[in-house]
This record gives C-alpha cells, sequence and structure tokens, in this order.
C-alpha cells in the first residue's frame, strides 16, 4: 500500500484554525530554509489511509494474543471512558495542588493499590514503562547502599534466564553485571548465588515466577542468601499477573520492584506504548522515591519532593491517563478480582499446556503459572521446520503467535500465555489449531518454511533492511 | 463486580479437573504454603462499571479545567482536530503490542515509518526513532549517545527547561557523567562562558530551542563553538516552532530531540507524551529504541519491519546502549495523524498564530505594567517582572477567579507566559485588563 506521502496532493488540506484576529507579526528570527514537507490531504483520505493501515494491525479485540511474557488481556473499555474526562485530559500538569484534588487522588489511591497488592509501603508512578521502572528501582538501590557509606556494592546479579531489560537497566544505573546460571528446571542455581554474593554485591534482579513461567520454590532461601550478604532484592513485576492476590513480592523477600500497568493492570499496549511501570519499595527506600511525592494533610492532598530524592525520571508525574485506567481496573476487579484474575490466568495456561502435552515437548514438565514454554527442537531436527516456521503458520491460522525464541535459554521456544481473559472455546479452537499445525509440519515440512501465506506480505527481508537502513521515505528527486 | 474473567465457576472447575487439580488451592502448591496470603487484599471490593464510572467521574470533578490557558513550560495546550482522536481510539493501534511479528504488523509499522519520516522532515535530520518517553528522557538519552570513552561531560545551556535538566542529572547519575550548566546572559546561553567551559572531555552541548524562556537563541553560532571543541551538538526543539525556525539539521546539530506532546496530545496533567529523537547519518546507529526500516518481502513487494535491532536490549542485554523497550507508539501515531492532518499549512498556521499571540499578550501586558524581562526575538513564550512575588502571586489569583490559568510563577515575581492558536484576542484582552487591575491597585 501507498505510504501517506505518496497520496500527498500539493494544496490539499482542511481548516482547522480561524483567521488571525490579532497584528501578525514579522519577529527576527533565522527561520527554516527548507520548505516544511509534510502530508497534504484530505481528512477524508486520512481517515482511510489510517482505517486500510488499522486494518493491517492485530489488535486484542482481533484474535487470540497468546504473547508469552506481555500479558495481552482484554483492555476493558470503561478504562478508555473514564481516561477521556475532560477533567483528566484538559489539566496542565503545573497547574496548583489545590486545582487538582481530583489528579492527586487518583495517584494516591492507585499508588497505596499498588503497595497493598506487591507487599511494599510506598510506590512512585513516575516511571513511564517496565524497563523505566527497573532503571529506578536499581537507582533506589544504588542510592541506599550509598547512603550507608557502602560505596564497594557494585555488583547486579541477574540470572541468565532474564528478560534483556534486566542487565541493561543494570548498566545503565551504574553498576556490574554477574550472571548465574539457572538450573534445569529454570530456577536459580542456589550454589551459584551463594558463590557470587559478597561484600560487592549491590542487589538481585529476580522475576518469580520466572521467564519459563515457573515459580521459585526456593525464593526465601534466594532472597535471605542476597540481604545477608547486604544485598537488596529486585522484583521484576512482569510475571506480576500469576500471582497477585495470592503471594506478595513483598513477602518473598523483595524491597523494590516494578509493575507493568500495561500488562497486569489491563491498560492497552499502543503497538508499543504508552505504558507505565511504577516503582515500589519497602519504607526504608521510600526517602529515595523519584518525583513528586502525594501527601495527605487533613483531608488535602499536596506534593513534594522526598528527602533524599534520586531526582526526576522524566518529566512531571508519571503516564498519567495510563495511570487513571489502572485505577478504574481495580477498583472494577477489587480485592476478589485480583485473586481471581490471577488464578484464572494460571488455570487457563496450565489447561492449554496440558492439552497440547502429549503432542508439543513442554522445556519444563511441572505445573506451570500463567505462561509456559514449548521447545520445538525435536520438530527442528526431524523436519527442519523451526519455531519461527512455526510461528508463522499460525499467523495464517488468526493466531498471534506465541512469543519466539525467549527465553534464551530454551531451544526454538515458543512461549504461550493466554490470559485470564479469554473463555475456555478460545482455548480449545487455540489447541486444534496448534495441533493441526504440528501435524502438517510434518506432512509438508517444505511448505512451513513459506508461510504465512494469507497475511497482507509474505516473511519479510530483515537482513536487508538492517545491512543498508532505510527509515524514512525519501521525496523524488531528493538527494 | 466487574471481574473480566469470562469463564463460569463451573466452567473454570472443570478445567481444574481436566488438569487433575481438585481446586484452585492445588493448583497454586508449588508457592509455598508460609509465603502464599492468609488474608484478603485491604483495597475495595469489586465494583459494577456504572459505580466505577461514578467514582472515577468525580475525581474527574474535583479537578479545575481552566477555560483560558496562558501557561506553558513544557506542556502546551494546541488545537486537536476530531479525526486525530477519532484515528486514534481504533482498537487495533491501541491494542496491538510492539510490532515483531512483521506480517500481521504492517499498519503500526508503517505509521512509525511515516512518524519517522516526519519527524526527519520537520527537524532536518537524516533519521528518528519510533518515539522516547518524553522530551526530558530523549534530552537525557541523546547526552548518553554522544558519550565516549574520554569524552565524558554533559554541557547543559542554564536555559534548558530545569525539569529537563533534572532528568539529564538523574540519567547521568548511573554512568557518573558529569554535568555542567553554561551560564544564561540576557534569557540566552552566554556563548563566552560556553566556549571557556568545552574542553577535551566534552561529550556534547544541549541546547533548548526556542528555549525556556521562550527565546530564540542564536544555535547556528552555539553549534559551531561546540563542534570547534570537538564536541556533540544537541538541540532539544519545540516541534510546532519547528514550522518556522531554523532547523536543528540546517544548525548541524547531531542529535535533535524534543517533546511531542503539542503535536495532538492532550495536556493530561502531564502523561502521556512523547520523546522523539533525529540523528544524522553518522549518529543513527547510536539512536536508543525502536526504528522501523523499509525492505521487502519474499515476493518483492515493499513492507517495513523493526530494523536496527542489534543496538537493543534484547539482543546485547548488558552492552546495550539503554533499556527502552516499550516507547510511546500510540502517541508517536497521535502525532503522525494530527502532522497529516494539519499539513505543512495548519502546522505553519498554528506556529504563526501560537507567535502572534504571545506577541499580542507581552505588549498589552507591558502597556498594563508588567515589565518584560527580555527584548528578543521569541517564539510562544516570555518572561515579565514585576518586582515582587506577592504581586505575581495576586495576578495568578485575581486570573483565577476569572477561570484563566496564569503564567508560571518563576520566583522574584517572574512568571512565564504562554499563548496558543487556542487563546482569543478576547480572552488576552480579558486576561490583561485583570492584570491592570493588580498592578495600578
Amino acid at each position: 500500500m501507498k505510504l501517506i506521502f505518496e497520496k500527498s496532493i500539493p494544496g490539499r488540506h482542511t481548516d482547522f484554525l480561524p483567521a488571525l484576529d490579532v497584528p501578525e507579526v514579522s519577529e527576527d528570527f533565522a527561520r527554516r530554509i527548507e520548505p516544511l514537507r509534510l502530508p497534504e490531504l484530505s481528512e477524508v483520505q486520512i481517515d482511510r489511509h489510517y482505517t486500510e493501515l488499522a486494518g493491517r494491525t492485530r489488535g486484542v479485540n482481533g484474535g487470540f494474543y497468546p504473547l508469552g511474557s506481555c500479558t495481552m488481556k482484554y483492555n476493558p473499555a470503561l478504562n478508555e471512558r473514564v481516561a477521556s474526562l475532560p477533567g483528566f485530559t484538559d489539566i496542565h500538569p503545573l497547574q496548583d495542588d489545590a486545582d487538582v484534588q481530583g489528579c492527586l487522588e487518583v495517584m494516591k489511591k492507585t499508588e497505596e493499590y499498588l503497595a497493598e497488592i506487591t507487599g511494599m509501603d510506598a510506590v512512585s508512578l513516575q516511571p513511564a514503562a517496565g524497563a523505566h521502572g527497573e532503571f529506578t528501582g536499581l537507582l533506589l538501590i544504588r542510592a541506599y547502599h550509598r547512603s550507608r557509606g557502602d560505596e564497594g556494592r557494585t555488583k547486579i546479579i541477574v540470572p541468565d534466564s532474564a528478560h534483556g531489560t534486566n542487565p541493561a537497566s543494570a548498566v545503565m544505573a551504574g553498576f556490574e553485571v554477574v550472571n548465574i546460571p539457572s538450573d534445569a528446571q529454570g530456577y536459580v542455581d542456589l550454589a551459584a548465588l551463594k558463590a557470587a554474593v559478597g561484600p560487592d554485591t549491590a542487589g538481585l534482579m529476580l522475576t518469580n515466577p520466572n521467564t519459563v513461567g515457573l515459580f521459585d520454590p526456593n525464593i526465601e532461601e534466594i532472597t535471605r542468601i542476597v540481604h545477608e550478604a547486604g544485598g537488596l532484592n529486585y522484583y521484576d513485576g512482569a510475571n506480576l499477573n500469576a500471582v497477585m492476590g495470592i503471594v506478595r513480592p513483598g513477602d518473598m523477600g523483595f524491597d523494590v520492584v516494578h509493575v507493568n500497568l500495561h500488562k497486569t493492570f489491563s491498560t492497552p499496549h499502543g503497538g508499543g506504548g504508552p505504558g507505565s511501570g511504577p516503582s515500589g519499595c519497602k519504607a526504608f527506600l521510600a526517602p529515595f522515591l523519584p518525583g513528586l511525592r502525594v501527601t495527605d494533610e487533613d483531608g488535602t492532598l499536596h506534593s513534594g519532593k522526598a528527602d533524599n530524592s534520586i531526582g526526576d525520571m522524566r518529566s512531571f508525574r508519571g503516564n498519567f491517563l495510563v495511570i487513571v485506567k489502572a485505577l478504574a481496573y481495580i477498583l472494577s476487579i477489587g480485592r476478589e478480582g485480583v485473586k481471581e484474575t490471577a488464578e484464572n490466568a494460571v488455570l487457563n495456561a496450565n489447561y492449554m499446556m496440558r492439552r497440547l502435552s502429549d503432542v508439543f515437548d513442554m522445556a519444563y514438565d511441572s505445573t506451570c503459572m500463567h505462561e509456559f514454554v514449548m521447545t520445538l527442537e525435536r520438530l527442528k531436527d526431524e523436519t527442519g521446520v523451526s519455531a519461527l516456521d512455526f510461528a508463522k503458520a499460525l499467523t495464517d491460522c488468526g493466531i498471534h503467535p506465541p512469543t519466539m525464541y525467549f527465553p534464551l535459554i530454551v531451544h526454538e521456544a515458543l512461549m504461550v500465555e493466554p490470559t485470564e481473559t479469554e473463555p475456555k472455546e478460545t482455548l480449545d479452537a487455540a489447541v486444534e489449531i496448534f495441533r493441526k499445525v504440528m501435524e502438517e509440519a510434518y506432512e509438508k515440512p517444505e511448505e512451513m518454511h513459506l508461510k504465512p501465506l494469507t497475511t497482507v506480505i509474505r516473511r519479510p527481508d530483515e537482513v536487508k533492511a538492517a545491512r543498508k537502513p532505510v527509515v524514512r521515505y525519501d521525496y523524488p528527486g531528493s538527494v | 463486580m466487574g471481574i473480566y474473567v469470562p469463564n463460569t465457576p463451573e466452567e473454570q472447575l472443570a478445567m481444574l479437573h481436566a488438569c487433575g487439580f481438585s481446586d484452585f488451592d492445588e493448583l497454586f502448591s508449588g508457592i509455598p504454603d508460609g509465603l502464599r496470603l492468609d488474608k484478603a487484599l485491604n483495597i475495595p471490593e469489586g465494583s459494577s462499571e456504572l459505580e466505577v464510572r461514578r467514582a472515577v467521574e468525580a475525581l474527574a470533578g474535583k479537578n479545575h479545567v481552566y477555560r483560558t490557558v496562558l501557561r506553558g513550560a513544557g506542556s502546551y495546550r494546541h488545537y486537536i482536530p476530531a479525526i486525530v482522536s477519532e484515528i486514534v481510539s481504533k482498537e487495533e493501534f491501541r491494542t496491538a503490542y510492539t510490532p515483531y511479528q512483521a506480517e500481521i504488523s504492517q499498519g503500526v509499522l508503517q505509521s512509525i515509518f511515516e512518524f519517522q519520516t516526519e519527524i526527519c522532515e520537520l527537524t532536518g535530520m537524516a533519521a528518528a526513532n519510533a518515539s522516547v518517553y518524553d522530551g526530558a528522557t530523549a534530552a537525557a538519552e541523546a547526552a548518553q549517545m554522544c558519550r565516549e570513552r574520554k569524552r565524558t561531560q554533559v554541557l547543559v545551556s542554564a536555559t534548558v527547561d530545569p525539569k529537563i535538566l533534572s532528568v539529564i542529572r538523574t540519567y547521568a547519575s548511573g554512568t557518573g557523567s558529569e554535568i555542567l550548566t553554561v551560564p544564561e546572559k540576557d534569557g540566552v546561553t552566554d556563548e563566552e562562558a560556553l566556549r571557556g567551559m568545552l574542553g577535551e572531555g566534552s561529550a556534547c552541548f544541549i541546547l533548548q530551542q526556542p528555549n525556556f524562556f521562550g527565546n530564540f537563541e542564536e544555535a547556528d553560532r552555539l553549534g559551531e563553538i561546540t563542534h570547534a571543541a570537538g564536541a556533540k551538538f544537541v538541540m532539544s526543539v519545540n516541534p510546532i516552532a519547528l514550522a518556522l525556525m531554523k532547523t536543528p539539521g540546517e544548525c548541524s546539530a547531531d542529535v535533535a530531540v524534543g517533546e511531542g506532546e503539542p503535536l495532538g496530545l492532550p495536556m493530561g496533567f502531564g502523561g502521556p507524551y512523547l520523546g522523539f529523537m533525529a540523528a544524522d547519518e553518522k549518529m543513527m546507529r547510536k539512536l536508543p529504541g525502536r526504528i522501523v526500516g523499509e525492505t521487502e518481502d519474499l515476493d518483492g513487494k515493499r513492507c517495513y519491519v523493526l530494523t536496527l535491532q542489534a543496538r537493543e536490549q534484547h539482543i546485547r542485554r548488558e552492552k546495550a546502549g539503554s533499556n527502552i523497550c516499550s516507547n510511546e507508539a500510540l502517541c508517536a501515531l497521535t502525532a503522525a495523524v494530527y502532522l497529516a492532518a494539519m499539513g505543512p499549512q495548519g502546522l505553519r498556521q498554528a506556529a504563526e498564530s501560537s507567535m502572534a499571540k504571545a506577541h499580542y499578550l507581552k505588549e498589552r501586558l507591558a502597556e498594563a505594567g508588567l515589565k518584560p524581562a527580555y527584548e528578543r526575538p521569541f517564539f510562544h513564550e516570555f518572561v515579565t517582572e514585576c518586582g515582587d512575588e506577592e504581586t505575581a502571586v495576586k495576578i495568578e489569583k485575581a486570573l483565577a477567579r476569572e477561570d484563566i490559568l496564569g503564567g508560571l510563577r518563576l520566583g522574584n515575581g517572574r512568571v512565564l507566559w504562554c499563548a496558543t492558536e487556542m487563546n482569543t484576542r478576547e480572552e488576552l484582552d480579558k486576561a490583561v485588563s485583570i492584570v491592570r487591575e493588580v498592578c495600578a491597585s
């Protein structure tokens, strides 16, 4: 399909603004030399262009989206409605506290609920995404050690099964990364952990359930080992949907967490953001939290900086309108719903895993949490059909593929996370499709390399894209 | 109770049995007993949609929406064409994940490719990424991009928005980059001071255009001075002003960043916004975050994919330049639709109108007794002085009584005002008459 620039006709436009009602100005400043080139289209053309683009995009409402580690649950309509209220959208972020008591209450309530769900004492809503929350939490850890004059704690321990953001965040926060192996079950190797900790340990970053979808039963010992060495424990909340209302990071021995509102708390992913990655911590770390803190003084809410704040992670207070959606979600499902959500997320995953396990090799042979990992290594060895081929074949069947090649420690991995918002019949239908594609892979393996066949494009040449990158449209005649 | 679990309790039980569990307790038996919560969470019970709607509407009702807004300072109220929110609310765009599966994500990918092109056109740069969290984090990421082994100092003009400076400091605290503030002189960067501060350890100089006080800086010359010392030149720019002013590309900037909120996003109490980042050819591979590139599919058909992923955290892990994964894709789409709707003519009109209204306001306020702090070219923000903070507070309160959000108080009686195409002459005249009364009393 054409790019919007290729549909542009000089002179086409819609008038959105009135004529000037004050004198024109002729200010003396350096003006742009190159004329500004932007699309010139009528409104109907713009609408059709984006309607066509929407048709070439798969959203959660369009069908089953079992993308492991991404928690692609349904995004409730109510949340969108309340987040678009003018009483939120038309508020300037630098209005006086007295003018924005409602916004501050949204933040205060959300902070309190998230603290309760994670077992923390304080939460900052400023981080704009999960990775941003990780960076924030690690800066808290660093600030804490420094505040005690404990300058030698320079290392963060990360299991090899961790998401790539964990080590990347640790480096951004000025730490050195120590990778430790996982055992055959994907659990933290306790011997390796014990060998890794020491006076230079600043902390450990962990996801539990871990990135293979298993709850590490040694969690209390793990966090104790780190604490005894003088380090702090960081909980990556990527997989909180599996356990909320059932077990809390704060009770497992974690000192700092981040949660992903765009996963666990139902706010939409938006094709890659905006998300929100609040940071929570135990009371002893609260004085280091970033941004403005909301406090209640006799029923009036005020904002102010924490005493030893690490600073600001971004402008203003966070992705506020995303926070409104998460609050509406928590108020809707409530305390019973939080637990029921986790229970059904785990049930749906186990149900699917069970129904697939006679045909597919599961990477781990135990009860999973909210997601499970299959390995297609055998299929690859016997037929040459890879996890990628298999994933692409699923797109032809109306299913968004599971996460591929993650976690890195499982070969030919496909990670399936159905989420709690999928009804049983969707899971049953998906199981039939997975099985059918498996049969097809054995019957006509060579055809699998060509899939998908029904999508608007076939497989793209990614090597070409990276070798000589074309990252913008070049207007005809431009060099 | 608005729970979004479709399966009935009977279905859930049947599924549990199918998996060999008698109940949920058994399903979670892998979690050690002592760890499991033995009490209900201390949060409210679930509520029906109507109840939640009422509760959240009541919260929105506790905020004051001003009819007239004369405050900017990093968040700007511009007109958002109706088509923008209509398109952005399409469920496919709203609920999709990051477009890793290119075959079923061409819509998102193409829209980001178009966004990148528009940012390149606005800034005059060679390449742009798919966005970062906001303008401040974009500036902080730019500082990291420019860091070299022996060049770790980041020079930031004192005329940069203090909120941006604060974020640059936070980001730099991790890697240990030294942040130096280049002093201000008469509302713009002190050129001589910059020249004296640049050295062999300087990684970059960050300039805001127009600056925090609304003034246009001599960006070309500051860029030349920066480059002469071997450092990189980073410009943080207002995207609406780019319809009129010399682009970062034309000022030989190495990296251009900015806050995309003015491009069709509501003020929203500060977010979500989007940070845009663009670079020249040489710096392209140092851009953080996602980038969409053009390629061909098996049939030779033009298509789009996420590219240059070898820079990113999921491949490079601890060796990645940044940890960013989620960006602000839907906000980038918003900006792209806004720019397509406004077109070159509409964007120029928004810029010229904002500028004209601000100039009108400044002149009328001066007549009313509010002295301008600077007499130099400016865009749509300017600073006034009234001698003491007490008067500034009085002005703010008097305006608020008439439903006008006055300028931002900077301390010592200095106020930063902003006007955009949203402000009518009538509104501005009314604000001026209120200020006149306060100044005369």
